[in-house]
């Protein structure tokens, strides 16, 4: 007998609703654990740690230094505590900082063939094919977008390092860098040099800083000027070890006119303890580039009981540095027993867009305190939010967002929706927007009511003999529908399941 | 936070300030040191405090307050068509002679400092106690200071239906800056009462009333804070409301360079109602912050908050609602709305509206819209031969107008239209 079974579910709320939340909440079928012999870094955190981990990626002094810099300013600082979210205090000296497979210390494999088979096994069976020739020909959707097969460039990283990367001869030819950070460290320093850091301080917050201390890997891209990226990118994010934190960093740089695409997956064993993710994310959008960055996160969310679970405490965040840029973020988020994550967008660039798509669903004992923040510094910035809460089981879930217009950015327009829906009574659904709006020519909207949908659309349904409920529902399906099918066409599969909730019952 | 009062000097110079002699009876007295030693473990509000994000509380907070030259009494007679008893407080204190006689039929009604001379008070089953209610989960110290330092106060107690309302008069005559006002009122079963509030009170004005509402009982309150350019204010509205009853709160504010107004309700009994409203028009060294916190704690129970805010030349608006729903309290109606027109360039709007919801079976929306008045209605306007500052007054009036719908009695609302109207009128000289 399941929690979701002896819930009273209330009336109106349909079944389909219900069991889409189940299939989504319930099962987690990448609990499996690989058997790989693993070369950890004695557990704790110290400066040698931190050297470690500095040299094990064979970085140069200046990034020892940096990373030495943002330890020493970690220890200074507090966890936070406003989020809406309770965890057993973290014991950060309790946590490997560093995990590789052993068949990755000890020389590099020099390409895929070499890898260890047991983590190719590990990401064939999670469905990230990385092997080139099994490059997934496309998921067949309702479109006819889907007819022609897609080619995905994929980053995998396992626990600390990164375990390869696909396509990228064939991204050269275009131009596109895309290798694991550590990597572009090495080989591309004046790039890193020149980005890392800037959208996300060292200081940023606790864990950004204590990520910048100790990242061990992640992605970095960077897409030179004009260039539109030939395939899609993708970062698959896996914790194997145990009682290891895993600490990604991300740094994507869209060059003046270039457009990326981004992906990024994440999944974790069943374990009874809790696990730590601290990411950093940073996007740079220079002049008239787009990127478009997708999540879905379905890190491990521990048991209905709460036990166990992948700590989620993410710093991401998107700086519209040139003019006409764009970044828009789409997430689904499943997974994790805490969520800490608001992927931000800094308008600096005029007309700069900033666009951000939620769907976070929240069962048993999962927590999420999640949102966005859109600071509008240019004119005629434009941002829009639609987030989507779902809570069920005795979970809590927060929308916690800012907008900010700012004296000098002039004309600028927000739009944000965020609705709730509870299944259950022993759940939470909360919602906190800060609005902060310095000049009079900006538009700021916020709205939480299913019954603001776009008058003109239910006008035109009414009109065709729906009752306000049918029109309500079509409308806001409708749109839901264009926020998943925004999603990559490897993600819309599994998002797709999450299509078939409703908007009855639900409140803002 | 969480000082103890002789190691923290703020507290303790703020508390000696305000404090005015007077006699203590026990109840009372018992009250204060209560409220004084919540005071003493919270320590005063800082810009760090997240509840004062958008609010500068240091001069409320600060020792002394600047004087402030005093007012012409002007608003005395706006409510006069509903022919109120009128209380008059002069700088803070009760003004007997200027004041009607201390009777209604339908109301016991009496001074703080008659009340508390009572060995046995129904008054201290209230006082003190809704607002220590209010300090959590939000921390409320300048409600905790008035407690325990007021002494000037006016206590009802409703028992009919009470056919004129009561009128608390402010006059603002000498340079004494601190003032500190406590006011008691119980509704019981059935009966109906109606506050208005009216006039300038201090240079820096603390003010808490404390109102509970028995079952089936109505309450009204009507509002204008003063027109003083420079005054501060910090007031808290403390309300628990019982079963069917009924609450309506509607403050206008036009300038005062500091203002902060919290509500805090409580809805413990089965489908009472709690509705909340304001408007507020400010320009230049204005900064108007409406707090707003209304707890679900019963079954069917309906809450509206809705704000309005006009600002011009740098004026600040700031709104902090939040509708808490507990578990058990399902068919919860809850709506808030907050917006803001920016009349020029130079003024903000700032506003956090919360939800937070434990129920499933419950409608709560809110929304929040800030920008400046509408282009296409204002070029309609002109183009039927209105000059455009006409236009503009008149969406200024439909702006707010919703807010003042909220009250409950039409001539009061048409009273607070034409004091709206006439700050308009007088701002364009």
């Amino acid at each position: 007998m399941t929690a979701m079974e002896k819930l009273q579910v209330k009336d109106g709320v349909d079944q389909e609703t219900v069991d889409a939340v189940r299939s989504v909440g319930e099962r987690y079928k990448y609990g499996f654990e690989t058997e790989i012999e693993m070369e950890y870094a004695p557990k704790g955190l110290n400066e040698d740690i931190v050297r470690l981990i500095s040299e094990k990626n064979g970085e140069p002094d200046w990034m020892t230094e940096w990373r030495l810099g943002a330890y020493r300013r970690w220890t200074q600082m507090q966890e936070p505590e406003w989020a809406m979210v309770h965890y057993p205090k973290i014991d950060f000296q309790d946590q490997y900082y560093y995990a590789q497979p052993a068949s990755m210390a000890k020389e590099k494999p020099k390409s895929l063939d070499e890898v260890d088979p047991e983590l190719l096994a590990t990401y064939e069976k999670l469905g990230i094919p990385l092997k080139e020739q099994m490059i997934l020909a496309g998921v067949e959707g309702a479109g006819d977008a889907a007819a022609e097969g897609r080619k995905v460039a994929v980053d995998a990283v396992f626990d600390s390092v990164s375990v390869g990367t696909t396509f990228k001869e064939e991204l050269a030819k275009a131009g596109v860098i895309f290798c694991s950070i550590s990597e572009a460290v090495r080989e591309h320093p004046e790039l890193v040099k020149k980005y890392l850091g800037t959208v996300v301080p060292v200081s940023d917050n606790f864990y950004a800083t204590l990520n910048s201390a100790v990242f061990s890997d992640g992605s970095f891209v960077y897409v030179p000027p004009g260039v539109r990226c030939p395939m899609e990118l993708s970062t698959y994010f896996r914790i194997n070890a145990e009682n290891t934190g895993q600490f990604e960093r991300t740094l994507i740089i869209a060059d003046k006119g270039s457009y990326v695409s981004y992906l990024e997956g994440c999944t974790a064993p069943m374990r009874d303890t809790n696990q730590l993710h601290a990411a950093v994310v940073e996007l740079v959008a220079l002049e008239d580039a787009e990127i478009k960055y997708s999540t879905v996160q379905n890190w491990y969310p521990g048991d209905e009981n709460g036990k166990g679970g992948i700590y989620n405490f993410v710093t991401k965040r998107a700086d519209c540095r040139g003019d006409r840029s764009k970044v828009m973020w789409t997430q689904v988020e499943t997974g994790s027993a805490v969520t800490w994550k608001y992927p931000s967008c800094i308008l600096r660039g005029e007309e700069s867009q900033g666009e951000f798509y939620s769907i976070a669903i929240a069962n048993n004992m999962q927590q999420a305190d999640t949102g966005t923040k859109m600071v509008h510094l240019g004119k005629n910035t434009r941002s829009r939010i639609v987030s989507k809460g779902i809570s069920a089981g005795k979970a809590q879930n927060t929308y916690r967002g800012l907008v900010s217009m700012h004296p000098k950015a002039k004309n600028s327009r927000n739009y944000t929706q965020c609705d709730s829906l509870l299944i259950g009574d022993k759940c939470g659904a909360h919602t906190v927007p800060y609005i902060e709006c310095k000049n009079n020519s900006s538009r700021v909207e916020h709205e939480a009511t299913t019954s603001k949908v776009d008058d003109d659309q239910l006008f035109y349904c009414r009109q065709r003999g729906m009752d306000e409920e049918e029109a309500v529902a079509l409308v806001v399906n409708g749109f839901c529908k264009d926020v998943l099918q925004a999603l990559p066409m490897e993600f819309a599969m599994e998002a797709q399941k999450l299509v078939a909730i409703s908007l009855e019952g639900s409140v803002g | 936070m969480g000082l103890a009062l002789e190691k923290d000097d703020p507290v303790a110079a703020l508390v000696d300030r305000l404090s005015r002699d007077g006699t203590d009876g026990g109840w009372a007295a018992e009250a204060r040191s209560a409220a004084l030693s919540r005071l003493a473990g919270m320590g005063l509000p800082g810009r760090r405090d997240e509840y004062w994000k958008f609010t500068n509380p240091a001069p409320l907070t600060a020792a002394a307050a600047a004087d402030v030259a005093a007012m012409p009494d002007e608003t005395a007679d706006v409510f006069a068509e509903a022919t109120p008893l009128r209380l008059v407080f002069v700088d803070g204190r009760f003004d007997a002679d200027a004041s009607d006689a201390l009777a209604l039929d339908g109301l016991e009604i009496e001074t703080l400092a008659t009340a508390q001379a009572a060995d046995i008070h129904w008054a201290r089953d209230v006082y003190g106690v809704l607002e220590a209610a209010g300090q959590s989960p939000v921390e409320r110290p300048l409600a905790a200071l008035n407690s325990a330092v007021a002494r000037d106060g006016i206590v009802i107690r409703a028992t009919g239906q009470v056919t004129r309302p009561v009128q608390f008069h402010h006059r603002h005559t000498a340079a004494s800056a601190d003032c500190a006002v406590h006011h008691v009122i119980r509704v019981e079963e059935g009966a109906a009462l109606t506050v208005l509030e009216t006039g300038a009170a201090a240079a820096r004005f603390n003010k808490v009333m404390e109102v509970e509402v028995a079952d089936t009982g109505r309450f009204n309150h009507v509002r204008i804070q003063g027109r003083d350019r420079e005054r501060l204010a910090a007031t808290h509205l403390f309300a628990r409301l019982e079963a069917e009853s009924a609450f309506k709160s509607f403050t206008l504010t036009v300038n005062g360079a500091l203002t902060r107004n919290e509500c805090v309700i409580e809805l413990t009994g089965d489908d009472a109602t709690a509705h909340v409203a304001g408007a507020c028009i400010g320009e230049g060294d204005f900064h108007h912050d409406d707090t707003v916190f209304i707890t679900h704690d019963a079954v069917n129970c309906e809450s509206r908050q809705v704000f309005k805010k006009v600002l011009k030349s740098g004026a600040t608006g700031v709104f902090q609602g939040k509708i808490l729903v507990q578990p058990d309290a399902q068919k919860t109606d809850g709506y808030q709305i907050s917006q803001g027109l920016l009349l020029d360039d130079d003024s903000q709007f700032l506003a956090k509206p919360e939800l937070e919801i434990y129920a499933d079976d419950v409608v709560c929306s809110h929304g929040s819209t800030c920008g400046a008045v509408d282009e296409t209605s204002l070029f309609y306007l002109t183009s039927r031969g209105i000059s455009k500052e006409d236009a503009t007054d008149m969406l200024v009036l439909a702006f707010v107008d919703e807010a003042i719908q909220e009250i409950e009695d039409d001539a009061l609302a048409d009273v607070i239209r034409a004091q709206l109207a006439g700050w308009l009128d007088r701002r364009r000289g």
